[in-house]
């Protein structure tokens, strides 16, 4: 420790050994070897969290993927239709009759199972309802074999992922009863009950308790999108021009000054104080309406400007001297030398800091609790253009509002979300690094 | 017609005035470039620009204006008399607003003509419930001077809206004619368009401090508004932090130090997680690595950094705080109850500040000249003793700064303490214990339908006004002392 430059070499010591390594060098090899194995620990470490973060993203988000569907062919004959039309519970009618075709299928497959209208609600929800309302809308297919797939219950669809068992099952379960599993099993071996990709999840809008396993992050996705639009619309040129003016043409002095301070100060002002910042002046000042994706851009966007602006200066700062002054040289304005060179030559490395900057953006939340976007948000926006000031929400705030729900499927959900959220974000980050490694010029 | 109509109309005004004026001076020049003072272009350019600038200026200030002054406008309409006791103008104004909107609706879906909706009586329509069919549910039966005054506030923003289109389209119009008079063979365009450029690109610049501005107003208007109705000293030093959930309560008891404790204490667990593993991760990337292991690494350690806050959240919650109630619940020593705790919040905001204070102290070790690494390896001293007492001590400052602004994103960071430090505020040295911060609270109270009037909502920019003097005093600080320590050596 500190022996190098108290401990002045004594008589003792001159006599030493030059082969044999005396006591107090083996102490200073082994407190060395003791730093680098500290050092080497706290990289483990961090990379140990990292794997930690990712496993557990991938395996509790990776099973909302997928989805378990009964697939049946079916065929309704036009006497049954008529028949089922003509009955007082007619829903219930179609109930019967897909249980009969069920039980011809299972058969067909050598197996005996025995189950009733309540075990196929349980399992499948209102099968007749589907029913029902498909020959209804779609009476030619009244006498043809005709595909469905139907959904299962969430608690079935947990069964198949193995997040749910029998111990889960309390008396009196009026959800699902431990013969349901048993006949979800016999499903399975006869092909019947089958694990597939879930589109619906991808492309669906959010949905509530009653049918958890519906919910998608469609809609969000989309709500992200648009604020994306406008930060970019907003921050790319508004960032571009002050770094232009800060770089290039601005003077120094106190005006000049200031500025440069705000930016830096800006770039570290927690987000949830631009929340507050959208909140009093957006929609309390201006008025704009509440959870509209405009109002989250616009919010994002002078979050993302000290951004946008310090790697801008950063790149024009790195296009070389002498491209202006030759330019100059053959008689350019200052003006045209800026924008007829310096700033095409700069270009990569501004779009390379403005996608980094609008990744940093899409996964913000803090900002948009504050302006409202975590409501509960079940449709598509009728129009594109009206969506921007419609009500949305957005990814990280769909996640969110996932997460707090107390249902274990929206828990899912919620993983499953910040899988596609952090894919957005990987596949931003690989364009930053492709356009940075195919443009950047090293001078 | 919707507003992105108007915005046409003039962008289009503006490309058409570009192609005429740049003609116009190639004419004007007898079709010789070079009889022209400026290229053909900046013709183009100036009278493209003095179309497009002023009227997108005046554009924004009349969007910007014209609500508030209609607002205050109908607000005056309405006798202090017909404002009923326990309710006051912001909340009368804010049903206005309603019903305009719901006319509004009525009109464009409800198959209503103008005519018949400026006729409405409150006698004769059932106004809520026509309303409600739309979509616009109200809470209580329309008063005959609310739908006076959600007609006249109609009225005002239809004549409003006209005259916006009108008074751009003119700006526009004028803009257009005068630049395409004064485009000649020897009008100085560039200079002119150059000038121009210069004031758009001030103007881009100024954003910045316009930020800081709204920031600062709004957070300081509604702090003094708050501390108009609630004492400024029970705020500061309030031991108890209970806000009545009725609203307009009197009630409430609404102390910051509980709120700040939280705050403190999860920052120093996350700190604590991060800067040893932070700091040695750094020793061990700038001075003993090999660049094949550095490459590697360190953009692993900086995908910590890019993850958002939100994911923290979720694996505080839901995968850290159940395997610490494991290790530390019931089960075992029963320190912790719940799967929310200061531990919780504060290992996993420990995780995401480790790629920050590592890569902050990663440069600054690196800006440590080499001389003086070499000058103790000369005497004798072996690499680590090198860094403990060479390097480390040189890299000292900018390493507290480092750590200071590690601080002050703690401090600021919301996500992972709404969803994994829990709701309670309570002062408490038991890290197992579930305990909140300014951020969290900021996020409950300005979250659902509260009254922006009541102290309940009114307190979180308080909050915030507390958080952006402690992180901007920390990041001042911050920057200061390492700008000082980059000086000595440069």
């Amino acid at each position: 420790m500190t022996d190098a430059t108290q401990d002045m070499p004594d008589a003792s010591r001159r006599h030493a050994s030059l082969v044999a390594v005396d006591a107090r060098t083996e102490r200073r090899n082994r407190a060395e070897k003791r730093f680098q194995y500290y050092g080497i620990a706290a990289i483990v470490a961090g990379i140990l969290f990292l794997v930690m973060l990712v496993v557990a993203i991938l395996s509790n988000g990776l099973p909302a993927f997928q989805r378990s569907v009964v697939s049946i062919d079916f065929t309704l004959t036009q006497e049954q239709f008529d028949e089922a039309e003509s009955a007082t519970l007619k829903t219930r009618v179609y109930t019967d009759f897909f249980i009969e075709s069920l039980t011809a299928r299972l058969n067909e497959n050598g197996i005996d199972a025995e189950f009733d209208g309540k075990r196929v609600e349980r399992i499948l929800g209102k099968v007749g309802g589907t029913l029902r309302k498909h020959y209804r809308a779609n009476p030619q297919d009244i006498g043809q074999p005709t595909r469905f797939d139907l959904p299962a219950s969430s608690r079935i669809d947990r069964y198949l992922k193995g997040t749910f068992d029998r111990s889960g099952i309390g008396e009196g379960n009026r959800f699902i009863m431990p013969g349901d599993l048993d006949f979800a099993d016999a499903l399975k071996v006869a092909g019947v009950l089958t694990q597939s990709f879930d589109w619906n999840f991808i492309t669906g809008v959010d949905t509530g308790v009653d049918n958890a396993g519906g919910a998608g992050i469609g809609a969000s996705v989309l709500g992200s999108f648009m604020m994306m639009i406008v930060v970019l619309v907003l921050s790319l040129p508004i960032g571009v021009a002050a770094s232009i003016y800060l770089e290039e043409f601005a003077p120094k002095n106190r005006f000049t000054d200031l500025i440069e301070v705000n930016i830096s100060n800006l770039a570290a002002v927690p987000s949830i104080v631009f929340g507050i910042l959208g909140l009093a002046v957006f929609i309390q000042f201006m008025g704009l309406p509440q959870s509209a994706p405009l109002v989250g851009g616009l919010v994002l966007t002078l979050m993302t400007l000290p951004t946008i602006i310090i790697s801008t200066r950063a790149s024009l700062k790195a296009v070389p001297p002498s491209i202006r002054e030759a330019a100059l040289g053959i008689g350019a304005s200052k003006m045209q030398a800026v924008f007829h060179h310096v700033l095409p030559l700069a270009m990569p490395g501004i779009l390379t800091g403005t996608i980094i900057g609008l990744a940093q953006a899409l996964g913000e939340t803090a900002p948009l609790l504050l302006i409202g976007m975590v409501g509960f948000v079940a449709r598509y926006p009728d129009t594109f253009l009206g969506g921007f000031e419609g009500p949305n929400s957005a990814m990280p705030a769909q996640i969110y509002n996932w997460a707090s729900r107390s249902d274990v499927v929206f828990t899912e959900k919620a993983w499953g979300g910040i899988i596609v959220l952090l894919i957005f974000l990987l596949s931003m980050n690989i364009l930053a690094i492709i356009l940075r490694r195919r443009f950047e010029r090293r001078w | 017609m919707p507003l992105y109509w108007l915005i046409l109309i003039v962008l289009a005004m503006a490309a058409v005035g570009y192609v005429m004026g740049r003609s116009r001076a190639l004419a004007s020049a007898g079709g010789n470039p070079r009889g022209l003072h400026s290229l053909p272009a900046y013709y183009g350019y100036n009278v493209a620009l003095t179309v497009l600038t002023p009227a997108f200026g005046l554009l924004i200030v009349w969007l910007i204006a014209q609500p508030l002054l209609i607002d205050r406008m109908v607000s005056a309409q309405i006798p202090d008399s017909s404002i009923s006791d326990g309710s006051n103008r912001s909340l009368v104004m804010s049903d206005v607003r309603r019903v305009a909107e719901g006319l509004g609706i009525l009109v464009s879906e409800g198959g209503v003509s103008e005519e018949e909706v400026a006729d409405m009586r409150t006698d004769f329509t059932d106004l809520r419930e026509r309303l409600g069919e739309v979509g616009v549910a109200l809470g209580s039966n329309v008063q005959p001077f609310v739908l006076a005054a959600a007609q006249d506030y109609r009225g005002m923003a239809r004549t409003g809206t006209v005259l916006m289109w009108g008074m751009i389209l003119l700006v526009a119009l004028v803009g257009f004619a005068v630049s395409m008079m004064k485009t000649k063979a020897d009008f100085r365009a560039r200079n002119t368009v150059e000038q121009g450029v210069t004031i758009l690109l001030i103007g881009a610049a100024t954003v910045a401090i316009m930020t800081t501005i709204g920031i600062l107003f709004s957070l300081i208007f509604n702090t003094i508004e708050f501390f108009r109705i609630y004492p400024f000293a029970d705020f500061f030093f309030g031991l108890t932090w209970n806000p009545s959930f009725s609203g307009r309560g009197g009630s409430s008891e609404l102390g910051i130090v509980p709120l700040l404790w939280g705050t403190f204490y999860i920052s120093l667990v996350a700190l604590i997680v991060a800067v040893p593993i932070g700091l040695f991760a750094a020793i061990y990337l700038s001075e003993y690595a090999s660049p094949k292991v550095r490459a590697f690494t360190k953009p692993m350690l900086e995908i910590l950094a890019g993850i958002p806050t939100i994911v923290y959240g979720l694996f505080a919650l839901l995968t850290v705080g159940p395997i610490l109630v494991s290790v530390f619940g019931k089960d075992t020593v029963g320190w912790m109850s719940g799967g929310t705790a200061v531990m919780t919040a504060g290992l996993v905001m420990g995780i995401m500040l480790i790629p920050f204070v590592s890569s902050l102290s990663d440069d600054i070790i690196n800006a440590v000249p080499q001389a003086m690494r070499d000058g103790s390896y000369g005497l004798g001293a072996t690499q680590s003793e090198t860094i403990r007492q060479v390097v480390l001590p040189a890299a000292l400052p900018g390493i507290v700064g480092a750590i200071l602004l590690a601080a002050s994103r703690a401090i600021g960071e919301t996500m992972i303490v709404v969803l994994g430090a829990g709701a309670a505020a309570r002062l408490s040295l038991n890290p197992f214990e579930a305990m909140t911060t300014v951020t969290a609270k900021i996020v409950s109270q300005l979250t659902g339908d509260s009254d922006f009037a009541s102290p309940e909502a009114l307190v979180a920019f308080a909050l915030g006004t507390t958080l952006f003097v402690i992180t901007l005093g920390l990041n001042v600080l911050a920057l200061y002392i390492v700008r000082k320590y980059r000086e000595q050596y440069e």
